[in-house]
């Protein structure tokens, strides 16, 4: 079939895959929002929804920033930990020198960057395997978050608004009967940014060639080093993007917390349909692999089912979804 | 002498391919004979045929007389054919015994190992060998030349009679040949047969007692090596037809230089190598594998750089030391492999061709400009005729000629004047040969300078107006176009400290 049908199907084929592939992910989002809503009248309401929205935010910002250096065929292990350090410093900046709300923010992203740029640093010019130096990373910035707090929460009570960054409401102001809590807005405009520069830009490009063939790319002369420092450096501004929403909600920076985000937001990833192996992937799917991830923890709860259970679940189901992909790609070729 | 393997009619074809046209070939017990013939005259298809990994279209093999079939390399390992590759396959992290003995390892009860007599074992080959060699050094710490060692006492250790070595001194020195040679001899005398594939005349003289020569998957003949001049042996490699295919050779004596490269060196792999190469010209690079063709290549292009190196760009100094550097002084390098080195496979053809000239398409906020670049590699997909559905369509769906022009089209954007095409036709079908020789011929008459490194000597002799040859990483000679066959592979086996003949 395929040798006759030549080279136009193939190509329809690969295009039809990536298609059914995100597809595969919406219909079991869609399969579990239905599914919950029948088993219990408390899951599809307003307030719940919100509440899941709200609980997809911080992981979801985390998985878009990871979602580009997995696709480069690179892994970072450090987002969870660097996320919460992002917060530190912004607690620092903001609580103890009680420098004005927009330098607290700069802070956050800039101290992102800065460590994702070592990161970066440490894979592309010290060539060390993006899971070791992220590894490293993540212990250090943990131990970085402690050393700094004292190991006690640093809180954001003097700081007026803070709490609005991801708790208030701009969409609620203008459509009131639509609270959106800015929270779930700066992860779409994050996402949609993160797509858009994926899908437009230079960087995008490189972040695709990179995880298909990087030896190729270096051998088109281009500098695979600096732009691989840049994908990781852009994704530790992502983590301080998730460090200011993650304080704003707890009004506070919890030098103990971050430890196992980061596997939370590289399932969402790979639920997603997004290749460990790189080269492929989607910031939709990304998306809406952290939706199921928090659909099915709520869902799960308001069925009062105990949280070990949802834990168990949540595996079952990265185990399936990869593996319904694996069938998927095996049946394509 | 008994024959110990006899191969008879043996045919061969791959799609597209006749690999091997009812070749014969015999071994005797106790006999070293050297199969030789130029790239792709069907040597190794032959020997894989023998060790079971090929499974032959016609003709039978016999072994001591009795016709034997070889449907795997296990079976061919059990009836005594054991095969040294060119590449050697040991587990770096494993022991010299423990490699010998991988799969087939004693046991005692409960599945454990009995590593003691795994050892034992083990010395005894090497005792049989006369080499001194401690079973249980890991093989990491050895040499090339002890790692062979290893190889061969793995074959001896399945009782091997027939012993196949692909190349056995590619990587040696000569101390380490001659202990080689030693190792073989004794073989020899203890009635093994040895097929030995090699390109070196000097090794061919010393080593072997019968010469079987291939080409272009033919038998052609098998003579005497005491008593057969190294030029007989050449012409009958080389046979004397396609002669008629020579490069038309514009007058390029007013045409300025367009790359200078002086004294290139570069660890033990290229050795003091000088050339020029003029806009508009074809340089054709000649030598046979390892010669260090493609290490020059990526030396020149910045992918390994050289340790020593003056690179002169249309007279002005430059320095290269990264693909990046060469890019932006107009080299583009088109690789042996695309697949690896040339082509992000999973993205599509307009991409592909994009790839070395983004930036040329992005606006200051780094947005891809995609109605430009769709138009340009439209243009690309024209001029080039690369046949594809369209500029979306993935590179991998490809064939092999069409992947070729894509490479093509990347550089030619990037206004890459100095293209270096390395086997530029392997792994394409005969019909697009000749589209891409055109391809390079229209490309040195628009002025771009060019050098191509084929293992073909018709392809080089086709498309060539001056013939650099190269023998272990040195250049040996440069002749001009139209040279013939028998001087190029005279210099590409000419090898350093080697007596004139």
């Amino acid at each position: 079939m395929m040798a006759e049908g030549g080279m136009k199907m193939g190509a329809k084929q690969a295009r039809r895959g990536a298609a059914q592939q995100k597809l595969l992910a919406f219909a079991s989002l869609i399969v579990l929002v239905v599914g919950f809503s029948l088993a219990s009248p408390r899951f599809f309401q307003i307030d719940n929804i919100m509440s899941i929205l709200q609980a997809t935010s911080v992981n979801g910002v985390l998985a878009v920033g990871v979602t580009m250096i997995i696709i480069t065929g690179g892994i970072d292990l450090s987002i969870g930990t660097l996320m919460t350090f992002c917060a530190v410093m912004t607690g620092v900046v903001l609580t103890w020198m009680g420098a004005p709300l927009f330098l607290g923010v700069v802070t956050g992203l800039g101290t992102g960057a800065l460590c994702g740029l070592i990161s970066g640093t440490l894979v592309a010019k010290a060539k060390i395997p993006p899971f070791i130096a992220t590894l490293g990373m993540m212990l250090v910035l943990k131990g970085m978050s402690l050393i700094v707090t004292g190991t006690k929460p640093i809180y954001f009570n003097d700081t007026e608004g803070y709490t609005e960054i991801s708790q208030g409401s701009l969409v609620g102001l203008i459509i009131p009967q639509f609270p959106l809590p800015n929270g779930v807005l700066i992860l779409f405009v994050v996402a949609g940014v993160i797509a858009w520069v994926l899908s437009r830009t230079v960087l995008g490009r490189y972040t695709f060639a990179l995880g298909s063939n990087e030896e190729a790319v270096r051998l088109s002369g281009v500098n695979t080093d600096r732009w691989k420092m840049a994908i990781y450096a852009l994704a530790g501004a992502i983590c301080g993007i998730a460090g200011i929403l993650m304080s704003s909600r707890l009004n506070s920076a919890q030098p103990s917390l971050g430890l196992g985000y980061e596997l939370e937001a590289i399932a969402a990833v790979v639920i997603g349909g997004t290749s460990l192996s790189g080269g492929r992937g989607t910031i939709t799917g990304t998306l809406i692999g952290a939706l199921i991830m928090s659909v099915l923890t709520n869902g799960l709860r308001v069925l009062s089912v105990a949280p070990e259970w949802q834990t168990v679940v949540t595996g079952i189901i990265i185990i399936v979804a990869v593996y319904a992909d694996q069938l998927r790609r095996r049946s394509a070729n | 002498m008994a024959e110990l393997v006899q191969m008879e009619g043996i045919d061969k074809r791959f799609p597209g391919v006749h690999a091997l046209k009812s070749v014969s070939f015999d071994l005797r017990a106790g006999e070293v004979h050297a199969l030789m013939g130029e790239n792709g005259a069907g040597k190794s298809t032959l020997m894989k045929i023998l060790s079971g990994v090929y499974h032959p279209d016609d003709g039978r093999i016999l072994i001591d007389g009795a016709e034997v079939a070889l449907p795997t390399p296990r079976a061919a390992q059990e009836l005594g054919i054991g095969i040294i590759h060119q590449e050697l396959a040991l587990m770096r992290d494993l022991t010299v015994a423990q490699n010998i003995f991988i799969g087939r390892e004693p046991r005692l009860s409960f599945g454990r190992l009995d590593e003691d007599r795994l050892n034992a074992d083990a010395a005894a080959i090497f005792t049989a060998m006369h080499i001194p060699m401690d079973p249980r050094t890991p093989v990491e710490g050895l040499t090339i030349a002890r790692q062979q060692m290893v190889e061969i006492a793995k074959a001896l250790s399945h009782r091997s009679r027939v012993l196949i070595m692909d190349e056995p001194t590619a990587a040696l020195n000569d101390a380490e040949i001659a202990e080689l040679f030693t190792i073989i001899r004794k073989l020899k005398a203890e009635g093994v047969g040895i097929i030995y594939i090699s390109h070196k005349m000097d090794e061919i003289k010393r080593i072997s007692d019968r010469v079987t020569v291939m080409r272009d998957g033919a038998y052609v003949g098998t003579v005497e090596a005491a008593d057969t001049p190294i030029s007989k042996i050449i012409s009958m490699m080389v046979g004397r037809e396609l002669t008629d295919e020579v490069a038309a050779i514009p007058d390029l004596s007013g045409a300025e230089i367009a790359l200078e490269v002086s004294h290139l060196s570069r660890g033990h792999e290229l050795k003091d190598i000088s050339f020029s190469l003029k806009k508009g010209e074809i340089l054709g690079f000649a030598g046979l594998m390892g010669a260090g063709r493609t290490e020059l290549a990526r030396a020149i292009f910045g992918a390994e750089p050289a340790d020593h190196c003056e690179i002169r760009i249309h007279g002005k100094p430059v320095q290269i030391r990264t693909p990046a550097d060469a890019v932006r002084e107009g080299i583009g390098y088109l690789s042996e492999d695309r697949k690896h080195f040339g082509l992000a496979l999973g993205m599509d053809v307009r991409a592909n061709i994009a790839m070395a000239s983004l930036p040329r398409y992005a606006d200051r906020l780094g947005r891809i400009n995609e109605a430009e670049l769709g138009r340009v590699a439209q243009d690309y997909i024209q001029t080039l005729s690369i046949r594809t559905p369209g500029d979306a369509q993935e590179v991998r769906l490809l064939s092999g000629g069409n992947q070729q022009k894509v490479v093509v089209a990347k550089w030619l954007l990037r206004d890459c004047d100095i293209l270096i095409f390395d086997e530029p036709t392997r792994g394409i079908d005969v019909g697009a040969k000749a589209e891409i020789y055109r391809l390079l011929n229209e490309l040195a008459a628009s002025g771009k300078a060019i050098i191509v490194i084929s293992s073909e000597l018709p392809e080089v002799l086709r498309l060539s107006q001056r013939i650099a040859v190269m023998c272990e990483g040195r250049l040996t000679g440069i002749l001009p176009g139209g040279a013939s066959q028998e001087d190029i592979m005279a210099l590409a086996t000419k090898r350093e400290g080697m007596a004139a003949e």
